[in-house]
C-alpha cells in the first residue's frame, strides 16, 4: 500500500471516530509523513535556492491589481457611518442631508438594507469565515463602539466620504461591560479554542510549585493590537445575475465563499471570491462586515460596489488581538529542573465570537517539567470582536513564560541559555507524543555562537556605553506545524510539457506563489518556468486556509496527492508500449519531464511523448490531500531562538535595539530569499509589540482612539537594526517538503528576547507591555 | 471632506482680498489637509499661499527674514541656518519624515493644530477645541502625550511643532499682514493657553496672515541644540522636547536660552529657569536644579506624571551637553 492509500484508509478511521485514539499509536508508515518525501532527499534542486518572486515585478511596476483598485463598470463607492457607543438602540439616524448630497446613489441603513443571515463565525463549522454570530445592519441594536450604522453610495469616494460626514444618529445607550475591571466582575469562563478546552494539568503544579525549592510567579499583562497590514480592507463586488462575485483581499476564499452564501442563501458555487493578491494579511484578512454590507449594497441598488475601508474603518470593522493578563509561575529545583510550571490567565472577548487568545499553546511543549496547569480563561467585553494575529497565543503567550525564564535564571544564577537546555523535553512534555523533528538546542547553540552570547554580563547595569546602558536578552519561541484538513490541488499537464498547478490558498506577499511553483517543478520534473501556478480564487476545488503557518504543508500535500494520481493516470495511458511498461507509481519517479524508473532511470519516457502517444493534449488530475493525521501522531513545532541587543538611555529611558538574530529550527527552508523576509518581518512586529505597539480601547466608552498609523505606532526604519536570521535547515522527516511554516514564529518571542535585554541593561522588569520609557525612568 | 473652493494667491495683498468669509490660508496642508478630511476643519474656501515668500534673507542687523512659505526642508538645510541657530535645524528634522517636511512651510508649521486623540475624533468624543463647550475627554481620558503646564480645566492639549520650539528659545518675531495692516509680534506670544477658549489657537486675527519669521542675531546660539524624546526613533510626536542655547563665560553660565516642548498648549518658553541660570555656575545639579524650578507649577495628569522627571533629566542632560561643547 502506499502512502495515500494508508491515509485513506486511517482517514475513513477517523471519520467513524472509534480509529481516532489510535492514531497516536499507529506505525509511523500508517501516517502521513510516515515515509519521508522523496523531495526531502533532493538536495540540489530548486528548493533551498533563492528564488525570487513571481509577482515581485508586477507588483514593483504597480501592475498587480489589488482588491480596491479593480474597476467595474457602473461601480459606485460606499463609505461607512460609525457607532459611538458600545452597546445600545439607535434613536434616530438622520441621512437626509446625506442622501440629498451631490453624487449620492443611496444610503444603506438598517431600515433599508436587504434581508440577510447572520453570518456562521468562524469555528463553528469547517467553512465558517463569520466575524461573529451578530446580523449586519439588520436592526437598530449597537453591540460595540464603531459597528457600522449606515453605508453611503457614491458616484465618486470623495462624494461618499463627504455624505457620510452628514449623517447624524443618537443613541439609547443600553447598560455596557467596556473596561476589563468590570468585565473581570463579571466572571470568568474557560476558553475554549476551536472546539479544544483551553485547560491542560498534569500532576499538581500548584502543589509542587509550592514545595519547590526556588519559583517565579508573576503576572504579565499584554494590550490589544490592531491589524495594520499596508493594504487597507476593501472589495470590489458585483453581482451577475443570482451570482455573486467578489474581488477581495483574503486568506480564506473558500470558506468566506461558503460562509457568504450562507448569509443571502445561495449555494456556495453562487458565489466567487478571487484573490490574487493581498498586501499583508496577519490573520486579519477574512470575512469581515464589509464584504458583507458592499454585496448587499450592491444587491441593493443593482450596481457593481467598491468599499475600500479607511485606515480608521480597519480600526472600526477589523478585530486584532485581544488584551490578556497572564500569571506564570515557574518552580525549580536548585540545579534548574523544573517541577512545576503554572500558565494561565484571562483574555477578554466579545459575546459573539470564538476567539479566546489562547496563550499557553507554546507553554504546552516548549518545556519538560514534572508537573504543568494550563488554562485560558475568557470575559466579555462589548467590544469588536477580537481575531487572529500573527501567533495568536504564542506572541503574547512566550512573552510571558520567556521573561518568567529568565526571572528563573537570575533566580538560580544559572545562564538562561543553559537554563532553558537543562529542561529541554525527550517528548512532549503534556501530550506525551514524541517530537516529529526537534533541533532547538542547535538552534542555541548556533546562535548563541553567532551573536557573541558568551560576551554578556550577567550582571545587570554593569554595561555602559556613553548615557547608555547596554543589554543583552534572549529567548525561545516556538510555533506548532499544522496542517489543515481539505486541500485539494489540481494538476493540468500539456503536451508541449508544461504544468498548471491550481490550488485554493493564497499570496499574502509571503512567496507562496513562487515557494509553489518550486516544489511543483520539482515533483513533475519540470523547469520552474513550465510551471504556472493559480490560486486565490473559489472556483479552484478544496480549501486551503492562509493561517496557522500551515499552508505551505497543505499545499505541498495536496501536490504529493495529485502528483501521485498524475503519474498514476500516465502510466496507463504509457501502457504496454512504453518503457514503462509493468511498473507502478511506487516504482517510477518524475525528472527532466519524464517518468521513470526509480532504480534504472533509463527505463524512461517524457510527459509530451507519453501525450503524443496517447493523442492527448492534456491531461488533468485533481485529488484531495491526505488526512492531517501527523498531527496527532507526533508533537511537531518549530523552534527559534532570539538574541536582542538594547540600548536603554539613562537620560531619557529611551529603547533603541541594536542588533538581533534570530536561530530558527522550522524544518527546511524551502526559499531562502523569502523565508528570511518572513522571519524577519516576524521580528519586526516582535519589536513592535515589545516597545510600542497598542490599541488606546478608552475603557469609558469602549471606542478605540488611536485609529490611524499616526498615533498607532508600529516600527518605522529608525527602530529596526540589522537583523541576522540562521536556520539549522534540518528537514523534518514526517512532512511534505520536510518544510514547516515560517510565518509565524519569527514573532514569537521577540518581546520576551527585548524585555529581558532590557532587565540586563538596566534591571528594571517590565511585565506589562509595550515597554515603554514612563516604566523605566 | 466639505467642498470648497481654491484659489491662489500671488502677493500678501491678494491673500487678504481673497480670504472671504469661512476660508483658510494652505500652506503644504500637510496637516491642514488632514484635518479636513476629518472633516475637523471644515473651510469652504481656500487660499493658497505656498506662492508667497519663499527666500531666506540676511537682516541688516545680522540675523535671517525667513519667508512664511519656505519650506521646512529648505529651512533645514540652510547654510546660516544649521551654523548659526544649528537648533532650529535640527528641531526640524527631529519632525515628520522627509516627504512631509518638503511639503510643509514654516507658516504652517506654526498654526499646526493638536494631536490630542480627542480632537481626532470628531464623531465619537468630546472636545472643547474642537466644539466649544462641548467637554473635554482627555482630561480623565488617554493623556500620557498631554499638558502638564499652562493648562486649564477645558483643555490639556499640547502643541505638537518642534520647530515652533526652537523659535521660541531664539527670540524669533513673526511678520504678520491683516486688514489693519502690517505687525510684528514676539513669537512666544503668538501661541496662546487655553483659559476660557482652547478653541483658539493663536492671537491672530481673522484673516491675519503670517509673511514671515525674523530670527535676531544671536551670536551664542551657535552653541545650541534640541533634544526630542519619543516613543520611536522617528516620525512620532514628541513626549517632551528641549531647545536650548548656552553661553559660558569663565565656568559662568553668561546667558540661556530654553523653550520646552510637549509640555503645555504653546511652546513653553522656560524663563524662570533661564533667570535661574544666568550668572550662575554651569553644572549638571544647577541645570537639574533650574528644571525644577520651572516645573515647580506643573500639574501633571493621570497618564503623564513621567513628564516632570523626563523634562528635568532632559534638560540637564542638553544644557551639560552645550556646557560641554562651550569649554
Amino acid at each position: 500500500m502506499n502512502i495515500v492509500d494508508n491515509a485513506k484508509l486511517a482517514a475513513q478511521a477517523v471519520v467513524q471516530g472509534a480509529m481516532a485514539k489510535l492514531v497516536p499509536l499507529a506505525p509511523d508508515s500508517w501516517i502521513p509523513g510516515g515515509v519521508p518525501d522523496p523531495l526531502i532527499a533532493r538536495k540540489h534542486g530548486l528548493i533551498g535556492s533563492p528564488v525570487s518572486r513571481r509577482d515581485g515585478p508586477l507588483k514593483v511596476q504597480g501592475q498587480a491589481r489589488f482588491a480596491a483598485e479593480v474597476v467595474l463598470e457602473g461601480m459606485v463607492y460606499a463609505a461607512l457611518a460609525y457607532a459611538t457607543i458600545p452597546r445600545g438602540r439607535i434613536a434616530t439616524l438622520d441621512t437626509d442631508a446625506a442622501e440629498a448630497a451631490p453624487g449620492v446613489v443611496a444610503v444603506m441603513t438598517w431600515r433599508n438594507c436587504p434581508r440577510m443571515n447572520p453570518p456562521a463565525v468562524f469555528g463553528s463549522s469547517p467553512t465558517a469565515a463569520g466575524p461573529s454570530d451578530l446580523p449586519i445592519l439588520q436592526d437598530d441594536r449597537i453591540h460595540w463602539n464603531g459597528q457600522p450604522i449606515a453605508v453611503v453610495l457614491a458616484e465618486t469616494q470623495e462624494q461618499a466620504d463627504h455624505a457620510r460626514s452628514l449623517i447624524v444618529a443618537t443613541y439609547q445607550a443600553d447598560p455596557s461591560t467596556t473596561s476589563l475591571a468590570a468585565a473581570k466582575a463579571h466572571g470568568a469562563v474557560p476558553g475554549l479554542f476551536m472546539g479544544t478546552a483551553l485547560l491542560n494539568e498534569k500532576g499538581d503544579a500548584e502543589a509542587t510549585l509550592v514545595a519547590a525549592p526556588h519559583r517565579v510567579d508573576h503576572l504579565y499583562r499584554t494590550p490589544r493590537h490592531n491589524h495594520n497590514a499596508i493594504e487597507p480592507h476593501g472589495a470590489t463586488i458585483l453581482w451577475d445575475g443570482d451570482d455573486l462575485v467578489i474581488h477581495d483581499m483574503s486568506q480564506m476564499v473558500t470558506a468566506t465563499a461558503a460562509t457568504l452564501a450562507g448569509v443571502f442563501d445561495l449555494e456556495p458555487a453562487q458565489v466567487r471570491i478571487m484573490s490574487p493578491y493581498v498586501g499583508g494579511g496577519f490573520g486579519g484578512k477574512g470575512l469581515w462586515d464589509h464584504q458583507i454590507l458592499g454585496a448587499a449594497a450592491a444587491k441593493m441598488i443593482g450596481r457593481p460596489v467598491r468599499i475600500a475601508l479607511s485606515r480608521e474603518g480597519v480600526f472600526r470593522l477589523v478585530g486584532g488581538r485581544t488584551l490578556t493578563e497572564q500569571r506564570v509561575a515557574i518552580g525549580a529545583t536548585a540545579d534548574g529542573h523544573f517541577t512545576a510550571i503554572v500558565h494561565s490567565g484571562i483574555a477578554a472577548m466579545s459575546a459573539h465570537n470564538n476567539m479566546p487568545e489562547p496563550f499557553i499553546l507554546a507553554t504546552q511543549s516548549a518545556y519538560a517539567a514534572d508537573s504543568f496547569k494550563l488554562s485560558v480563561d475568557t470575559v466579555a467585553m462589548n467590544m469588536l470582536a477580537n481575531t487572529f494575529m500573527r501567533a495568536p497565543g504564542e506572541a503574547v503567550g512566550t512573552f510571558a513564560l520567556e521573561s518568567a525564564i529568565d526571572e528563573l535564571a537570575t533566580e538560580l544564577g544559572i545562564d538562561p541559555i543553559e537554563l532553558r537546555l537543562r529542561n529541554e523535553p525527550d517528548k512532549d512534555p503534556v501530550s506525551g507524543l514524541p517530537f516529529s523533528s526537534r533541533h532547538i538546542d542547535e538552534a542555541w547553540r548556533a546562535g548563541a555562537e553567532a551573536f557573541g552570547w558568551s560576551a554578556r554580563n550577567p550582571v545587570p547595569g554593569a554595561r555602559r556605553e556613553g548615557e547608555w546602558f547596554v543589554g543583552l536578552g534572549c529567548a525561545t519561541g516556538t510555533y506548532p506545524y499544522h496542517r489543515m484538513p481539505g486541500a485539494a490541488a489540481r494538476i493540468t499537464l500539456t503536451r508541449d510539457g508544461r504544468a498548471i498547478v491550481e490550488v485554493a490558498a493564497h499570496e499574502m506577499g509571503m512567496g507562496t506563489s513562487t515557494t509553489t511553483a518550486m516544489v511543483a517543478a520539482e515533483r513533475l520534473g519540470l523547469p520552474i518556468e513550465q510551471v504556472e501556478v493559480r490560486y486565490g480564487d473559489s472556483i479552484i476545488p478544496g480549501a486551503i486556509l492562509a493561517g496557522g503557518s500551515q499552508q505551505t504543508a497543505a499545499i505541498g500535500a495536496a501536490v504529493i496527492a495529485a502528483h501521485h494520481a498524475l503519474v498514476g493516470e500516465l502510466l496507463k495511458l504509457a501502457g504496454n508500449d512504453s518503457a514503462l511498461a509493468g511498473l507502478s507509481v511506487a516504482d517510477v519517479g518524475t525528472e527532466d519531464g519524464a517518468l521513470c524508473k526509480l532504480d534504472e532511470p533509463s527505463r524512461r519516457e517524457s510527459y509530451t511523448s507519453i501525450l503524443a502517444r496517447a493523442q492527448r493534449d492534456t491531461i488533468v488530475v485533481t485529488e484531495q490531500a491526505s488526512q492531517p493525521l501527523e498531527i496527532q501522531h507526533w508533537s511537531m513545532h518549530s523552534h527559534s531562538a532570539i538574541f536582542v541587543e538594547v540600548a536603554v538611555s539613562s537620560v531619557t529611558a529611551e529603547t533603541r535595539v541594536r542588533r538581533v538574530l534570530g536561530s530558527f529550527d522550522c524544518g527546511r527552508i524551502m526559499n531562502p530569499k523569502t523565508a528570511r523576509s518572513q522571519f524577519r518581518g516576524g521580528i519586526i512586529m516582535g519589536l513592535g509589540m515589545a516597545l510600542m505597539e497598542e490599541t488606546q480601547f478608552d475603557e469609558r466608552n469602549g471606542r478605540i482612539m488611536n485609529p490611524s498609523l499616526a498615533e498607532y505606532h508600529v516600527p518605522v526604519q529608525m527602530d529596526v537594526p540589522e537583523i541576522d536570521v540562521i536556520w539549522t535547515d534540518i528537514a523534518d522527516p514526517h512532512t511534505p517538503m520536510g518544510a514547516h511554516g515560517v510565518g509565524e514564529i519569527g514573532i514569537t518571542g521577540v518581546a520576551a528576547a527585548v524585555a529581558n535585554a532590557i532587565y540586563n541593561a538596566t534591571g528594571k522588569r517590565i511585565r506589562d507591555l509595550p515597554v515603554r520609557l514612563d516604566t523605566l525612568l | 471632506m466639505t467642498p470648497f473652493s481654491f484659489t491662489r494667491a500671488t502677493d500678501p495683498d491678494e491673500a487678504l482680498r481673497l480670504f472671504e468669509g469661512n476660508a483658510s490660508y494652505l500652506g503644504g496642508g500637510t496637516n491642514l489637509v488632514d484635518l479636513m478630511r476629518e472633516t475637523i476643519a471644515r473651510p469652504e474656501r481656500l487660499v493658497d499661499v505656498t506662492a508667497l515668500s519663499d527666500t531666506i534673507e540676511e537682516t541688516a542687523d545680522g540675523g535671517l527674514l525667513i519667508g512664511a512659505a519656505v519650506r521646512n526642508t529648505a529651512l533645514a538645510e540652510h547654510l546660516g541656518v544649521r551654523t548659526r541657530y544649528p537648533v532650529l535645524a535640527r528641531a526640524i528634522l527631529a519632525g515628520a519624515s522627509a516627504q512631509i517636511r518638503n511639503m510643509a512651510t514654516v507658516g504652517g508649521n506654526l498654526l499646526q493644530r493638536t494631536r490630542c486623540l480627542y480632537f481626532y475624533d470628531h464623531a465619537g468624543s468630546r472636545c472643547n477645541k474642537r466644539a466649544p463647550g462641548s467637554g473635554c475627554d482627555a482630561v480623565h481620558g488617554f493623556n500620557r502625550n498631554h499638558a502638564i503646564l499652562g493648562a486649564s480645566p477645558l483643555c490639556v492639549a499640547t502643541h505638537p511643532s518642534d520647530m515652533c520650539v526652537a523659535l521660541a528659545a531664539l527670540d524669533a518675531t513673526v511678520h504678520l499682514t491683516g486688514a489693519g495692516g502690517a505687525r510684528t509680534l514676539p513669537f512666544t506670544a503668538l501661541h496662546r493657553l487655553p483659559g476660557e477658549h482652547p478653541e483658539i489657537d493663536t492671537v491672530l486675527e481673522p484673516g491675519e496672515l503670517i509673511t514671515a519669521i525674523e530670527l535676531p542675531p544671536l551670536p551664542f546660539a551657535a552653541n545650541s541644540t534640541y533634544r526630542k524624546v519619543r516613543d520611536r526613533a522617528s516620525y512620532a510626536f514628541a513626549l517632551v522636547s528641549v531647545a536650548a542655547a548656552l553661553e559660558i563665560e569663565g565656568g559662568q553660565i553668561r546667558d540661556v536660552r530654553i523653550a520646552l516642548g510637549g509640555v503645555a498648549h504653546k511652546p513653553w518658553r522656560a524663563t524662570t529657569a533661564e533667570a535661574a541660570l544666568r550668572g550662575g555656575p554651569a553644572t549638571e545639579a544647577a541645570f537639574r536644579d533650574a528644571a525644577i524650578t520651572e516645573l515647580a507649577d506643573a500639574k501633571p495628569l493621570s497618564d503623564n506624571g513621567f513628564k516632570v522627571e523626563l523634562v528635568t533629566r532632559t534638560l540637564a542632560a542638553v544644557l551639560s551637553e552645550l556646557a560641554g561643547a562651550a569649554a
